[in-house]
């Protein structure tokens, strides 16, 4: 579904829906093709046949698959239309403003290095044929000054918001392999959304089941414990991540915290809307929870939560099924637009 | 879609339009009026999804097709320059962004295709009022729409559009003859070749001949009875006449028929067509229009447009590279039983009969040859050899398209393969009373390529629903023959043989 390509490309196949048709099979049918290659050769692996002309015009036959690379951005800024997200107003008055450089066009001056090769070579043959001194016999270009072209650039000021996001998951036995796929599918999503509107994004891992600690990236998704679950052990370490390296003031930060709502006792539970109302939701711009079904959890966590803070706009509550399910928990956490 | 401005072409254009156009008169092109109208990329996206007419019914795959060219286009990977059809006057766009080169080029390019258009064999029974006709398509479908709703009708065309090659290509250029009326009734002996001495009459009418004769008849005579009494290509033809269609399906149905036919010819041409509008923006714009500024640009685009790419055949390339290949030796007398015969490689090198009937000969093949026959005709090995062709086969062991042959009669009969039949595969009706139970029969007529067996069960499907009984399609799958059968409910496949 998605592959990272390069460092901020991705892969989206834009599928077309053919119209049945009495047809040939490709394999057996084979094709004409034109160009160099011995008898044997190979001309690409297959399933589809090797491009298919693509003309300028007029009926070609369409390609099954048409794949197109687009940015994190633009794939960010997809998703806030599909989803009708409202756009994230970063907090804080001591914004950064950076600036961002874009070479966007062409001049005549600028300097050497950046001397564009094609477009100077190009401009030199024009100009020489036109004015009759090109030797088709001598083809020798030899560009004058005012021939030179050079890449220019454009130079656009940008705010720049310091943003924080911190990932709890539970990884107690009763967390299996497909709710974690679930996790992160959405966190995937999660993270392409806040990354579009902060540049400079930090994200912390938290995995707990009666203990909580901090971990990197791949360990978080990876992992699988067992043992019981002590929610309010990852929302302590949570706290005193916040409060010790990013104070609220300068940070927006946010917390997505994923389980499958099957706490240790009720006594545990209690801690941890004392902890999320004193220590949490004062110092992050919105705390999300999302459960996830199973099985094995009672899914009681959800409810609790939802009894002390309801109507509470920094916080965002959503259940989720399965997979499909994911689409609309993505509004219920960014549709806030916090 | 919304309805064009209506805009003149500006000032600079219009006198462009009227230079141009007077080089490809001078060159004998003959074309219905030209219209151009200058678009923005957007509209002629929007144009383009729609085979070129600014109004057609409304169907998602226009959609769909608009989608992906606007993505291509807004990921700068493709690029329409042009876009024409075939109409009376002759409509084209040109796109508004783009340098004055290229609208010359264009411009150059579409008075080749409207000449083409106007004069080749194929497009003579197309509709010059098309473009009309297109527009009242689209009142009848909305208005059905209105009636019945979008979902059932688009549905209907959906299904419809799955049996759209199911026509018969040929069908608008011959007469396909009505069974013969003579009234030769049951029993009646046959007479044989006309005879008036009797005692030949064992020489010249033997009893074998005879008694073939009597066969024929009585086989003749049991076809009469079969229902198509032939079998029959034209699929959709058949079904608006015998399949139990509601009056506005019967409606739709014809719509469909109707554009396939009208788009067929450019299927049947595609590398004549191309190949003859590329000849002549080449021949145009290289001996007169071209400005020297221009050269390079021209030069850049022109090699785009002729490119090849290894692995897929550019019709614009082999069709240009042909017209001139036959103008080259029609000029120079490379042809004949003359030429046929010369063994000798130095002389056929250097043969030359300073004949110079080219160009009257290249008019001509635009006039009388289809894609099928003008590779029939005109491919020679020399050719193949010039232009790097080759087949391409799949490697199963290897999972990967390979190089297959480089030979001339390999890479001939492949082409024509393709283009036989528009690169459809060849069905007709055979019985619509199959096993005596108003099923329907029809029969692929399997020429080594297998169909493909998912989109030949839906395809079924949509059939189906047209004629209301089981439908059965005889065929071959891996060198068995079967018939695959649909009866509203589920498939199935029985061995079978005719």
């Amino acid at each position: 579904m998605i592959g990272k390509q390069g460092k901020d490309l991705i892969t989206i196949p834009l599928p077309t829906i053919e119209i049945p048709k009495f047809r040939y099979g490709a394999k057996q049918q084979g094709g004409v093709g034109q160009g160099d290659g011995e008898v044997g050769q190979s001309l690409g692996p297959g399933q589809e046949q090797p491009g298919e002309g693509e003309g300028k015009a007029g009926q070609g036959e369409g390609n099954h698959l048409m794949e197109v690379d687009v940015t994190f951005d633009e794939l960010a800024e997809i998703l806030g239309e599909e989803l009708q997200l409202p756009k994230i107003e970063p907090k804080g008055t001591d914004r950064i403003v950076t600036e961002k450089t874009r070479y966007t066009g062409i001049n005549t001056i600028g300097p050497e290095s950046l001397r564009h090769f094609k477009r100077t070579y190009k401009q030199a043959l024009r100009r020489q044929i036109a004015s009759g001194t090109y030797d088709p016999k001598r083809p020798v270009i030899v560009p004058y000054r005012e021939d030179r072209r050079y890449r220019s650039w454009k130079v656009t000021p940008q705010p720049e918001a310091a943003a924080l996001i911190i990932y709890i998951m539970d990884v107690s036995g009763s967390m299996g392999d497909e709710q974690k796929e679930i996790v992160r599918i959405e966190s995937f999503w999660l993270d392409t959304w806040l990354r579009h509107h902060y540049k400079g994004l930090t994200a912390r891992y938290i995995i707990h089941d009666a203990v909580a600690r901090e971990v990197d990236r791949e360990t978080f998704f990876h992992t699988r414990e067992s043992g019981g679950t002590m929610i309010s052990s990852a929302y302590k370490l949570a706290s005193d991540l916040i409060e010790k390296d990013h104070p609220s003031s300068n940070w927006n930060t946010y917390l997505f915290h994923f389980s499958d709502g099957d706490n240790w006792s009720a006594d545990d539970t209690r801690f941890c809307i004392e902890l999320v109302k004193e220590r949490i939701i004062p110092h992050v711009n919105l705390f999300a929870y999302g459960q996830v079904e199973s099985p094995y959890g009672s899914g009681q966590f959800i409810r609790d939560l939802r009894e002390s803070f309801d109507g509470d706009d920094r916080v965002a509550l959503s259940e989720i099924a399965d997979k499909e399910a994911i689409y609309g928990s993505i509004k219920d956490f960014l549709g806030k637009g916090k | 879609m919304a309805s064009f401005r209506n805009r003149s072409l500006p000032p600079r254009l219009a006198d462009l339009e009227q230079e141009i156009k007077g080089y490809a008169k001078e060159f004998g092109l003959d074309f219905y009026e030209v219209i151009f109208e200058l678009l923005s990329y957007d509209e002629v996206n929007m144009v383009a999804a729609y085979g070129g007419y600014p109004n057609r019914y409304p169907h998602w795959r226009f959609g769909m097709d608009y989608e992906q060219l606007a993505k291509g286009y807004e990921y700068g990977l493709s690029k329409i320059y042009e876009l024409v059809i075939n109409n009376d006057p002759t409509y084209a766009y040109l796109l508004e962004s783009n340098p004055e080169v290229d609208q010359k080029l264009v411009m150059a390019h579409v008075f080749g295709h409207g000449d083409f258009f106007k004069n080749n064999f194929a497009f003579q029974h197309t509709n010059r009022k098309m473009m009309d006709e297109m527009a009242n398509h689209a009142t009848r479908v909305r208005r059905l729409i209105d009636r019945l709703g979008i979902d059932r009708i688009e549905d209907f065309i959906d299904r419809c559009l799955s049996l759209e090659n199911l026509i018969d290509y040929h069908s608008p250029y011959i007469k396909r003859s009505p069974s013969s009326a003579l009234g030769d009734e049951e029993g009646q002996r046959p007479h044989g070749l006309r005879n008036e001495r009797e005692y030949m009459g064992g020489f010249i009418n033997p009893q074998s001949y005879l008694d073939e004769l009597q066969r024929k008849a009585d086989e003749e005579r049991a076809q009469k009875k079969r229902f198509p009494e032939r079998p029959q290509r034209d699929v959709l033809l058949f079904l608006l006449d015998h399949a139990p269609l509601e009056p506005w399906e019967q409606d739709i149905l014809a719509i469909v028929r109707e554009e396939a036919y009208y788009f067929a010819p450019q299927g049947m041409t595609k590398i004549m067509n191309e190949g003859w509008a590329s000849y002549w923006h080449s021949t145009i714009m290289t001996t007169r229009a071209l400005r020297d500024s221009e050269v390079i640009d021209y030069a850049d685009h022109h090699a785009g447009t002729v490119s090849m790419r290894p692995g897929s055949l550019n019709p614009y390339k082999i069709g240009i590279e042909l017209y001139r290949d036959i103008e080259r030796r029609w000029n120079t007398g490379r042809f004949g039983k003359e030429w046929e015969e010369c063994d000798s490689l130095p002389e056929r090198q250097s043969w030359d009969k300073q004949l110079g009937l080219g160009r009257q000969k290249i008019f001509e093949v635009r006039k009388h040859y289809n894609d099928v026959t003008f590779i029939d005709e005109f491919l020679t090995p020399e050719f193949c050899i010039d232009q790097k062709l080759f087949v391409y086969d799949y490697n199963d062991k290897r999972q990967t398209w390979e190089i297959a042959s480089r030979q001339f009669k390999a890479v001939k009969e492949k082409l024509l393969h393709r283009l036989t039949n528009f690169g459809n595969p060849i069905i007709e009706v055979v019985d619509a009373n199959f096993e005596n139970r108003s099923e329907l029969l029809l029969v692929h007529k399997h020429d080594g390529v297998d169909l493909k067996v998912d989109d030949a069960r839906h395809t079924l499907q949509c059939l189906q629903s047209l004629w209301r009984r089981p439908v059965n399609l005889y065929t071959r799958l891996d060198g068995k023959s079967l018939i695959l059968r649909f009866d509203g409910q589920e498939h199935s496949d029985q061995k079978a043989e005719l």
